[in-house]
């Protein structure tokens, strides 16, 4: 496993704190990347889904969005990445346009399969 | 010292609090964040004073409580700030919450206490129970008994925290008011020395958590009980082992550059030696407690007072070593630990350091709690504590006076009723 302070400055190689064997060889503290710990998980309720033929690129969904899962693409439109996003529709109520709806998850789901 | 062209360098009348807050200066520290309590605002008070006037360079926040302190100096340190602050009673009561955060995220952040009692009844003067309340806290604590002690101890405390085996916080204390707010010569090395005594500031960060902004990261989520959050605690208790040692190397150090002793760091012995007859003693009354040892060595009594400086990590084998020739120990507490074995926290401590070892396991440890809430305690009262030892020994029972309540001297007790 090697010295954690070497491992400590580099992400590809710094293990998940459970493949330690032993806790000598452990950092002081846990760390770990937020793609490994802020997942929501399978408990949200509603989504936010853009319409992007009314959406006019302004960034405030981005901008307001508390978990900061709204990035800008490179084709200029707002993307959520839904596995951090947690559904709390602060995106849809910012949105100067209302391009933004929130989405059942379960309906969603079914619009995925669909497709 | 002659030097009086720098209000930093040399002998200087300071109070307390200036000292803690020079002591920052000195140090070095980027960070300060603030909310004032008595007896402690002068220090926050001076360092803002210093960076108004361009004599510090550090970013000074106010903050909206001393929770919000202790959260902005996590923050701070996460970043790879050097960082400081001080409070006081009540005030570290509502900080406690991140203050066992910082020591679980393993931060050096190095933070002065102006001890007072604790409320209710409102009381702002020297009592330890505000310290002995974050006791468990995984921080380092050192109890110190004088002006330069303070000044010094800040300085140590820097080198002892960012040391890579303990990065653990630490808390100077010392009594509010009897030390805080009276003023004596402070000696404040050259600030070349200091630079060249303290570690550097990694650009980094500290070694184990850096920010980068590339590089997002989280640091002390949630761990399931199978995983390894035992582990994180134990890895707590042995850098705090692990510092009892780097606590006595700084101390040495300092001592030789700057020529300024303090026992071995962990404990200063005062005749105790050769003592039959020693007391374990903290904070400024212990340094007023050797008149006491004076006046009955002088009669012949072989008496000794061991200062305690280190109350965590506690020097439970180095103290066995320094009493075990003795024939009775007392420990005096300027605090309180309700509902513990004795009522005060250090005698429990020693009473539990000595059972450990076969030389010190049948020595009578008789617990002492005076000057609670600043009440004075004065060499008198400090003398009829050894007296007190001398009865035991000599007649194996606990002399019935006033004070006594369950095997334990609550001395300086108020009863005018005494019969």
């Amino acid at each position: 496993m090697g010295d954690w302070r070497n491992i400590c400055k580099d992400k590809d190689t710094r293990p998940e704190v459970q493949q330690y064997e032993s806790w000598k060889e452990l950092p002081p503290i846990p760390i770990c990347f937020p793609a490994h710990a802020s997942d929501t998980g399978s408990w949200r309720t509603v989504r936010p889904v853009t319409n992007y033929e009314k959406c006019t690129k302004c960034g405030f969904c981005y901008l307001y969005c508390p978990e900061g899962t709204i990035h800008e693409g490179k084709d200029g439109y707002y993307h959520v990445e839904y596995d951090y996003c947690k559904g709390c529709g602060v995106c849809a109520n910012e949105c100067p346009v209302k391009c933004i709806t929130m989405v059942l998850e379960s309906d969603a789901q079914e619009e995925i399969m669909n497709d | 010292m002659t030097n009086t062209e720098s209000e930093f360098e040399g002998i200087h009348l300071l109070k307390g609090n200036y000292a803690a807050a020079y002591a920052a200066r000195a140090a070095n520290v980027q960070v300060v964040t603030a909310f004032p309590i008595t007896p402690q605002t002068l220090v926050v008070e001076k360092i803002s004073e210093l960076v108004d006037s361009g004599k510090m360079n550090c970013e000074f926040i106010r903050m909206e409580s001393e929770h919000s302190v202790m959260t902005g100096l996590i923050g701070a340190s996460i970043a790879g700030a050097r960082t400081f602050t001080g409070t006081s009673g009540q005030g570290l009561l509502y900080m406690s919450e991140p203050v066992h955060w910082a020591a679980g995220t393993r931060l050096p952040i190095v933070m002065s206490i102006a001890s007072r009692g604790i409320a209710p009844p409102w009381n702002i003067w020297a009592d330890f129970s505000d310290v002995i309340t974050q006791r468990d806290s995984g921080w380092l604590i050192q109890l110190t008994a004088t002006h330069q002690e303070i000044y010094d101890s800040i300085l140590m405390a820097y080198k002892i925290s960012e040391d890579p085996d303990v990065m653990l916080p630490s808390m100077v204390a010392y009594g509010g008011f009897i030390l805080s707010h009276t003023s004596k010569p402070v000696d404040m090395p050259p600030q070349a020395e200091i630079d060249a005594f303290l570690p550097q500031i990694p650009d980094q960060g500290w070694e184990h958590i850096f920010l980068d902004a590339e590089r997002p990261m989280m640091h002390g989520a949630l761990i399931m009980p199978g995983d390894f959050y035992q582990e994180f605690r134990m890895k707590i208790q042995l850098a705090q082992i692990r510092a009892k040692d780097k606590i006595k190397q700084v101390s040495k150090k300092f001592g030789e550059k700057f020529g300024r002793y303090y026992g071995n760091g962990l404990f200063e012995e005062y005749n105790s030696s050769d003592a039959e007859y020693i007391i374990i003693n903290c904070g400024e009354i212990a340094k007023q407690m050797e008149i006491a040892v004076d006046s009955l060595r002088k009669e012949g009594y072989k008496v000794g007072m061991i200062r305690l400086r280190t109350y965590r990590p506690f020097p439970s084998s180095e103290l066995v070593q320094a009493v075990k020739h003795a024939k009775i120990v007392g420990v005096v507490d300027r605090a309180t630990a309700f509902g513990s074995p004795t009522g005060g926290p250090i005698s429990t401590d020693v009473r539990a350091a000595l059972q450990d070892d076969p030389n010190t396991r049948n020595l009578t440890v008789v617990p002492f709690i005076n000057g609670i809430g600043g009440r004075d305690v004065l060499p008198e009262e400090q003398r009829g504590q050894f007296e007190t030892l001398f009865h035991v020994l000599d007649k194996g029972t606990y002399p019935k006076t006033k004070d006594l309540m369950d095997k334990t001297y609550w001395t300086g007790t108020i009863d005018r009723r005494d019969s």
